[in-house]
């Protein structure tokens, strides 16, 4: 299950960079989202699984295609010839920086232990995941609460100077 | 996983089955509305006018628009009917019975509703036609904006629950006689907001700004025909009487039996029996066949918003009610319980 979730997904964000039309791109992340919420899923954290449907592609990823369609946007270019030697340097660079950091984390013993899937499924729930939020992590969530409202503040200032 | 799939087999037909049901019962109370007969010559009453209308969707043909997106104008009836049927897997039918009984089964339903929005959405845009498109538009913006409001009436049953398990909050319903504990009465603003947002979510009138024949043909779905259009049509149906029996689950007290506790305690024998279960889903369905009439009766009784006026109830009158009113019943709920009620 996690190999196929997780085949989809790469696979659609692949698509979702090569697609040339702004709209099947928008299209090839919401599947993308969805493949994700399906991993969470599988690792038993039902609720952050439908809260990333909910947020990212029901909310935002609306809004997205909202203002896409709005703004008409033609295709955008074909694309270029890729040039294979960079990415296969790319590549090579990538597996070692992998190897060498995984040669670190053992050493630093960094890795963590497994998880049963009760207690996933324990630590996945709406009722803990909103104690830890309001307790341990209290002070980061009014944080982002106030960053939030600055920034709604600052789109309807933005949005409010061009009809004056 | 054999009973789960023979559940969701029964569900699906069943919804099948009402949605024709409710065509034909919507022609007939609209007819009675304006006061003439209406379709009444296809079998008995006219009862199978639904099934030689489903024929006619199936032997038309399917018209593909020039230069619209073949598959994207393919997938989005599709992917209305699928939402549609996916949210009749979380209604609680009676005691213990339900396709999906999931622990976040609340959370889920907001997810299903708004991802529906890309089925009109999409349509829209594929089709390649500017009344098309605009209905699209028009539909996306306003789920979004209802949505909200929405999700505040239902994080308001929420709190009085303190469960996102819709089985839970039923049974939370259970007291007063199974009656006066109904959440319509502990919390009527959060009732008549849900109530209010369920309209605008299903597309239905006064709301039903998507497809205002008017000024847009038919809105998203101009560019339809045959079984596609029929696909549209079919999730309309469904989504409105899946939206009675969410208004009924969540503020009206689901499948209890009024007086159910004291019905019990006069018969012991009741509980947990066959009888009590299809009592219960006597009782459900007397319950959402009420509001499935009052989607009809409000259709026909009023006219349609403009759509700044559209606007204008969502983003300044029902978002902030509804906010006020989760923090009043966070308050009651805190208050109450501190008493020990």
């Amino acid at each position: 299950m996690f190999f196929l979730l997780a085949t989809v997904a790469v696979a659609a964000a692949l698509g979702m960079l090569i697609a040339r039309n702004p709209v099947s791109s928008a299209l090839w992340l919401v599947l993308n989202l969805f493949c994700i919420a399906g991993l969470y899923l599988t690792l038993n954290a039902s609720f952050i699984g439908v809260i990333q449907i909910l947020v990212y592609a029901g909310a935002i990823m609306v809004l997205f295609l909202f203002v896409i369609m709005l703004l008409n946007l033609s295709a955008l270019p074909g694309l270029e010839e890729i040039e294979w030697s960079s990415v296969g340097g790319f590549a090579v660079g990538l597996a070692l920086l992998s190897q060498l950091l995984y040669v670190v984390a053992l050493q630093f013993e960094l890795g963590m232990d497994p998880v049963g899937a009760e207690a996933a499924a324990e630590v996945g729930s709406a009722a803990s995941l909103g104690e830890i939020l309001f307790t341990r992590y209290a002070l980061h969530l009014q944080v982002a609460g106030i960053l939030l409202l600055a920034a709604t503040v600052g789109a309807v200032l933005l949005a409010q100077r061009r009809f004056q | 996983m054999v009973w789960t799939a023979l559940g969701a087999f029964l569900v699906i037909n069943a919804m099948l089955l009402s949605a024709s049901l409710l065509v034909f019962a919507e022609r007939r109370v609209s007819a009675f509305i304006q006061n003439r007969p209406g379709p009444n010559r296809v079998g008995p009453l006219g009862l199978l006018q639904p099934f030689a209308d489903v024929l006619k969707f199936v032997l038309k043909e399917d018209v593909q628009p020039a230069q619209s997106n073949k598959f994207i104008h393919s997938m989005a009836p599709v992917v209305m009917v699928v939402i549609a049927m996916t949210t009749a897997a979380l209604i609680p039918f009676a005691e213990g019975v339900v396709v999906a009984d999931l622990n976040v089964g609340v959370i889920m339903l907001l997810a299903l509703t708004s991802i529906s929005v890309y089925g009109v959405t999409l349509a829209g845009w594929s089709s390649n036609s500017k009344f098309s498109l605009l209905g699209g538009l028009r539909s996306a913006a306003q789920m979004v904006s209802y949505e909200l409001s929405m999700g505040l009436a239902v994080i308001s049953v929420v709190l009085i629950a303190g469960s996102l398990n819709f089985m839970e909050i039923v049974e939370h319903q259970n007291s007063g006689g199974a009656l006066l504990g109904w959440n319509a009465v502990r919390n009527p603003i959060g009732c008549l907001i849900f109530i209010v947002t369920a309209f605008a979510e299903t597309n239905r009138a006064p709301f039903d700004l998507p497809e205002a024949e008017e000024e847009l043909v038919a809105g998203y779905h101009t560019e339809y025909s045959g079984m596609k259009f029929g696909m549209f049509f079919l999730a309309e149906y469904v989504n409105w009487f899946i939206a009675s029996f969410f208004i009924v689950t969540l503020f009206f007290g689901g499948y209890l039996v009024p007086f159910e506790p004291q019905l019990i305690a006069l018969f012991p024998a009741l509980e947990g029996s066959t009888l009590l279960a299809l009592l219960q889903f006597g009782s459900l369905m007397l319950k959402v066949g009420f509001f499935a009439f009052l989607f009809i009766w409000v259709r026909w009784t009023f006219p349609r918003f403009k759509y700044n006026q559209l606007m204008k109830v969502g983003w300044k009158y029902l978002l902030p009610i509804s906010l006020a009113n989760a923090i009043l019943i966070a308050l009651g709920v805190v208050l109450f319980g501190a008493v020990g009620l």
